[in-house]
């Protein structure tokens, strides 16, 4: 069985401000990790590795070259390949212009069986990408799966929690999912295969590899939505500040409680 | 292709420190007295407005213009189980109206299902001018791909200019299904919509994962997408019907299905935040999980709903249904007390709208401030015990 995984570098912190005077955004860039629910994706392609012979896990990332790091911490936790899709073509991507991309990406990495991504990123927050891709593959998803109950010959049956309910639903190969956390708890990258990939280098693939080379299909060109403005949050109402001793403070809070009728 | 064009003749090392240093998203790379941009890059033109003149250019190609006059109309999905509308369709009507008197559009509601006559009238009574109704035994429950097909017949067929959807679980998963299929822009979660007077959809939403706001639009592409949350906006007041039902055929649709769902169990009802009246939200302040039990007698007194921030909820502490925010719940109650949170602005677009705002920080700068009727600059480890022997006082009161 073959399955791919994707994944997201994303900014370690979500400390990201607006400087007032200048209106420019201030991030502190220097801290990145992989998108948490991701882990949740290559726990989850894992536990099928273990239990189903013959399967090969491929992990892929679209991001700058520094992205690799987050591909090489997928090696060492279980994945079996990795592959970085990166080109300045692909700059200013939104979700439609990602999702295309990464699915002409597992177009070269055919056959597949099945394609697990992470719920939502941290920094893109939209859950969509996954949902996208499955969509221009031409193939079934099934979105917030928690739990794989079985493999079988011709799908998968897995467990979905929405809002109010459960899902069991079986799903035909070739498909894709998008994973929350459930009960998984991803492991960590061992330093024995940390040792067994050394020299192995991870492939880069950029546009012209791709099937569909017109670069207008692709990043801020591909995307049909554009940032017109950004702006700080404006914040409104007439507040009334409460200081002093804990005592004073306290006193008022009760007597605004009181006033109000709640107490 | 639209790209930023670096002008390499004026790139010193100095003029390359100061972009790597003002560009949000780490998109440039300086080696060999190269200064250029990789796929990081947002195209967010902060290099070319704020950076050394001249040294970063917009280099924008020629697209095709799309004829705008051809999409018409608002449309709403209406997100149905079991023939009963979830409630967030009636809020996105509600702004579909408002949005409509701004250039004179129609309201058009869109219902997939089976036996739905009954949301087709309720839809009506909610003041919308058609509705159309994709009725067929194969949509009796939600299918993926079996309601992907029918909304690109009806987007084909009625050429709208406007698609919104429940911000739900499911709808979060499904419109951009349909957004990859029609080849267009979705916009996902967004806290405001405005429409420009050429029919362009605003779609606003806090961006970056930070304390930003972006108004983020569609220039060339239709039909112009987004998701809204539930409890975002207000249901509208009924009135009078005045639109029309229509039914729509259903034969030609493709009823091809790789999903089945095998079994569905209800999950036990948890109290849902989204309807309290009175909410004592918790932050990162509490320092252990213990700590919480500090607003037990107040919750008591207040008879309130606790609610979190989303560390508390990554902790493990809370269950997620309790979270607040962006990626929580919105509520809207009479009464919200926040202890010890900074106010992210994706915890503040979750809460805002709260009747009276009370928040009890030590930090003077904490933004929640801002947002609030009261503005109480505490400590929560002192302003806790206090506030409780004052509830004990009254209670013991009661009790003589
Ligand atoms: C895409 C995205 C989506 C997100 N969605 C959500 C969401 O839906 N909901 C959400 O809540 N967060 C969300 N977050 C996280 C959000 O950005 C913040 O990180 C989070 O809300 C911070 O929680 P907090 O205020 O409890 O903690 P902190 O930011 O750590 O704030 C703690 C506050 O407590 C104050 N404090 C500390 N000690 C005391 C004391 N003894 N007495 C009084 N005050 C004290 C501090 O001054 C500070 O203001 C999201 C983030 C991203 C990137
Ligand atoms: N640049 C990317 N490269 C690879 N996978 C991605 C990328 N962006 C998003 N994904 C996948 O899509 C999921 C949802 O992302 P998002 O729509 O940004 O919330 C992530 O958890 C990843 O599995």
């Amino acid at each position: 069985m073959n399955i791919i995984t994707c994944i997201k570098q994303v900014p370690g912190s979500s400390k990201v401000d607006v400087d007032p005077k200048t209106g420019v955004l201030i991030r502190d860039g220097s801290n990145v990790k992989m998108n948490p629910y991701d882990l949740y994706a290559l726990e989850t392609a894992y536990l099928i590795k273990e239990k189903y012979a013959d399967t090969i896990v491929k992990t892929i990332t679209m991001g700058p070259a520094s992205a690799k790091k987050v591909l090489e911490e997928s090696l060492y936790m279980g994945s079996d390949e990795a592959y970085l899709l990166s080109d300045r073509a692909f700059a200013g991507a939104d979700v439609l212009a990602t999702s295309y991309s990464i699915s002409q990406m597992i177009r070269k990495l055919h056959p597949y069986d099945l394609i697990i991504c992470g719920k939502q990123t941290t920094d893109g927050d939209t859950a969509q990408v996954g949902p996208e891709i499955a969509e221009f593959l031409g193939i079934p998803h099934v979105a917030y799966v928690t739990k794989i109950e079985e493999v079988q010959e011709d799908g998968i049956l897995v467990r979905t929690s929405m809002e109010d309910h459960e899902e069991q639903l079986k799903i035909s190969f070739p498909c894709l999912i998008t994973v929350d956390k459930g009960t998984l708890v991803p492991r960590l990258p061992s330093f024995h295969r940390k040792q067994r990939f050394t020299g192995y280098s991870i492939q880069t693939f950029s546009l012209k590899d791709l099937e569909d080379k017109d670069p207008s299909h692709y990043g801020l060109e591909g995307s049909p939505t554009q940032v017109e403005e950004i702006f700080p949050p404006n914040k409104k109402r007439d507040s009334i500040s409460i200081k002093g001793d804990k005592k004073t403070i306290t006193n008022s809070l009760f007597e605004i409680l009181k006033e109000k009728k709640y107490i | 292709m639209s790209y930023i064009k670096v002008n390499q003749e004026l790139v010193t090392k100095e003029v390359a420190e100061k972009l790597i240093k003002l560009c949000p998203f780490q998109a440039f790379e300086y080696n060999d007295s190269i200064l250029s941009i990789h796929s990081g890059c947002r195209i967010c033109k902060i290099c070319v407005n704020k950076g050394p003149i001249g040294v970063c250019e917009f280099i924008e190609s020629k697209q095709q213009i799309l004829d705008k006059t051809k999409y018409k109309g608002i449309a709403v999905y209406i997100q149905q189980q079991d023939g009963v509308a979830h409630p967030v369709a009636w809020e996105l009507i509600g702004k579909a109206k408002e949005l409509a008197r701004i250039t004179n559009e129609k309201v058009i509601v869109l219902v997939i299902g089976h036996s739905l006559d009954r949301i087709a009238e309720e839809a009506l009574e909610y003041g919308v001018d058609q509705v159309f109704l994709y009725d067929d035994p194969n949509y009796q429950a939600f299918d993926l791909e079996r309601y992907t097909n029918v909304v690109e017949e009806f987007f084909q067929k009625h050429k709208v200019n406007i698609i919104l959807f429940g911000g739900t679980l499911q709808g979060r998963s499904f419109a951009p299904r349909i957004a990859a299929r029609l080849q267009t822009g979705l916009t996902a979660d967004c806290t405001m919509l405005d429409l420009k007077e050429n029919n362009d959809l605003l779609q606003i939403r806090p961006a970056f994962g930070g304390n930003i706001m972006a108004k983020i639009h569609t220039p060339n592409h239709r039909p112009q997408m987004a998701t809204i949350r539930y409890k975002m906006f207000s249901a509208p007041s009924k009135v009078k019907p005045f639109g029309i039902i229509t039914k729509e055929p259903t034969d030609s649709i493709s009823k091809d299905s790789h999903v089945h769902v095998l079994s569905l169990e209800q999950k036990p009802k948890g109290k849902d935040i989204s309807e309290a009246e009175v909410i004592i939200a918790v932050g990162r302040a509490f320092k252990k999980e213990k700590d919480l039990e500090l607003i037990q007698p107040l919750m008591k007194s207040l008879n309130a709903e606790v609610a979190c921030t989303r560390p508390l909820v990554e902790n493990g502490w809370m269950d997620p249904r309790r979270q607040i925010g962006l990626s929580g719940r919105t509520v809207k109650p009479k009464l919200i007390i926040n202890l010890g949170i900074s106010g992210s602005i994706q915890f503040i677009e979750g809460m805002k709208e709260s009747e009276l705002i009370i928040s009890v920080n030590n930090d003077p700068d904490n933004k929640l401030f801002a947002i609030s009727d009261y503005a109480i600059h505490g400590d929560i480890y002192e302003v806790l015990p206090e506030l409780n022997k004052l509830i004990q006082q009254v209670w013991s009161q009661r009790t003589v």
